[in-house]
């Protein structure tokens, strides 16, 4: 079992991705699958932040807003082919990244939470306000991308099971540079960082800097999260940018596990589904995942799969 | 001849917090290539001192100059990187990480900072240094271990290997003994003479007598100015020092 899980976490990529191809035969359907690519790429995304630096951010709602809104208003008011908006939309809550982190890291602890957020619901408010290009209370609507043949392949993004393995490939990249990322010589500083700044500082790195670097990455992942999902809803609802959904990231990754790499997928599967199954039976489905999230904080503080990792570590 | 370039140098430093006033218009320079320690009873201003000399705080008044350069006002990780590395009072070290891996990444600083793409795994040769600065402090047999579960003098030497890792020319050392047992406290002070034969060092020190045996220079520090400089002999025989200390029993 021990030998299994090594070899898992040595090809972290190649796991996750084989687990992935063959994901959408084990759900019900395939628009549960896709939600839970998407949430599964913001919520590793956000742990970069939270699980691998320390840095709680209550406003990464914005990054997913922002990527999802700008890929949207690129294709529709601006007519661009939906690879050129979906970078358009990734550059963009980078972007966003760099500004509301350079404000942000001047802060710790709570006031960086409270920062965040507010920030966040500036940004919230600034698209909601701009009706014109976003839609406002409606959303952003028609956004399409077209059918297409390539190397004689017919290609129809309409069709879920093409949809979730063109969305998986994206997924697929993001993760593999993520893992690149976490194996790197910057990624033993952030960890650093997380443990001890003041440590981090003494051995030579610039602190503030390291954190707005993962700050921008963070977003930026979490900012592509949100392009592939314009492309798969059509539509960008203004919940997009709701802090809910900021709070959502922060549920999934604690459930699956804070700072291990499978752990924030995990936690969007296994969120999503609660919701997908609680809401066939109540409408107040937040009670039933609000019960299940306080039974793993309080008994499963590692998560899922960091739960999982520390019995498989106890017994040799 | 010209004289030797001081290795640190402080001219007229002040440190005020609001209204108290730490460390009151204090100069002093250290030569290179010793082993100095900056004394003083409780209350001295010497962890002050210390944090203004290595680069904690800025100081509010006064200059700080390392090898003739100015460096007043420069950011902490900018000391580290010009070859001034310490270690805290307080032990600082990343608890989660294995033994091994705080050095590495102490090591890793004069390499890379900021890449993103390659793997660490193939800078082999960055491991292969942190483990010779573990074996130096005697933890090489505990290069698994997570930070946290070692001994409390285990974590001091670890932070030393750590400010080690920096390669600098300057070790400062804030009570490095403190809360040690007589015999970890031995294999320190052991471990801080060797070290000081190829670099400088400043240590601070509460307890007099330990530092007595094995510096070249003493600073003596009361209520955040300067009292005495000299050799431990100049300051045993310090009337104004001996006033000092035996007034405090």
């Amino acid at each position: 079992m021990k030998g299994l899980v090594d070899a898992i976490r040595r090809h972290r990529v190649a796991a996750v991705i084989a687990f992935l191809l063959v994901f959408p035969l084990l759900m019900p359907y395939q628009a549960l699958a896709i939600n839970i690519l998407v949430f599964g790429l913001f919520a590793v995304g956000f742990n970069l932040l939270f699980g691998y630096t320390g840095l709680l951010s209550f406003g990464h709602a914005a990054f997913l807003g922002v990527g999802s809104y700008l890929t949207g208003i690129a294709m529709v008011s601006m007519g661009l082919p939906w690879g050129v908006a979906l970078l358009l939309g990734v550059v963009s809550a980078a972007l966003a990244g760099l500004l509301i982190g350079y404000l942000a890291i001047r802060t710790r602890g709570i006031y960086f939470s409270m920062v965040t957020l507010a920030l966040a619901q500036i940004v919230y408010y600034a698209f909601y306000k701009a009706e014109r290009w976003t839609g406002g209370e409606n959303g952003l609507r028609g956004i399409q991308v077209p059918a297409a043949e390539i190397f004689g392949f017919q290609f129809d993004f309409l069709d879920p099971t093409t949809k979730y393995y063109v969305i998986l490939a994206f997924v697929a990249a993001a993760l593999w540079f993520v893992s690149r990322v976490l194996a790197s010589p910057f990624g033993a500083v952030i960890e650093a960082v997380r443990e001890n700044e003041k440590r981090a500082a003494a051995c030579g790195y610039d602190v503030a800097r390291t954190k707005l670097l993962v700050f921008v990455l963070s977003a930026a992942i979490c900012g592509l999260a949100g392009a592939l999902r314009a492309l798969h809803l059509s539509v960008v609802p203004i919940d997009s940018l709701h802090y809910l959904l900021s709070g959502q990231a922060v549920m999934m990754c604690l459930l699956g596990g804070m700072g291990t790499f499978f752990g924030p997928f995990i936690g969007a599967g296994l969120f999503l589904t609660l919701e997908d199954v609680a809401t066939t039976y109540t409408t107040h489905w937040m009670a039933i995942v609000g019960a299940v999230f306080m039974v793993f904080v309080l008994f499963f503080p590692a998560g899922v799969w960091g739960s999982f990792l520390k019995r498989i570590e106890r017994k040799p | 001849m010209s004289s030797t370039i001081p290795i640190v140098e402080v001219e007229g430093v002040s440190k005020r917090f609001g209204q108290f006033v730490a460390l009151n218009k204090v100069t002093a320079r250290f030569e290179p290539r010793r082993l100095s320690a900056i004394i003083g009873p409780n209350g001295a201003g010497k962890s002050t001192f210390f944090n203004v000399l290595s680069g904690a705080f800025p100081p509010s008044e006064g200059r700080l100059k390392f090898k003739g350069r100015d460096i007043t006002g420069l950011p902490q990780h900018g000391f580290a990187r010009i070859g001034i590395a310490k270690s805290f009072q307080i032990t600082n070290v990343f608890k989660q990480l294995s033994a091994h891996e705080n050095v590495r990444v102490a090591v890793q600083m004069r390499k890379s900072r900021y890449e993103l793409f390659k793997p660490r795994a193939a800078m082999a040769e960055l491991g292969e240094r942190a483990d010779a600065l573990l074996e130096r402090v005697g933890l090489v047999a505990l290069r698994e271990r997570p930070a946290a579960d070692l001994a409390h003098g285990q974590q001091r030497a670890l932070e030393v290997a750590m400010a080690l890792a920096a390669e600098p020319e300057l070790l400062l050392m804030d009570e490095p003994t403190a809360g040690m047992s007589p015999e970890e406290t031995v294999v320190m002070m052991d471990l801080i003479t060797a070290l000081a034969a190829e670099r400088s060092v400043i240590l601070v020190e509460h307890k007099m007598k330990l530092v007595m045996g094995i510096c070249e220079r003493l600073l003596v520090l009361h209520h955040g100015e300067f009292l005495a400089e000299g050799t431990p002999d100049e300051i045993r025989h310090n009337d104004d020092v001996k006033r000092v200390y035996l007034g405090q029993g």
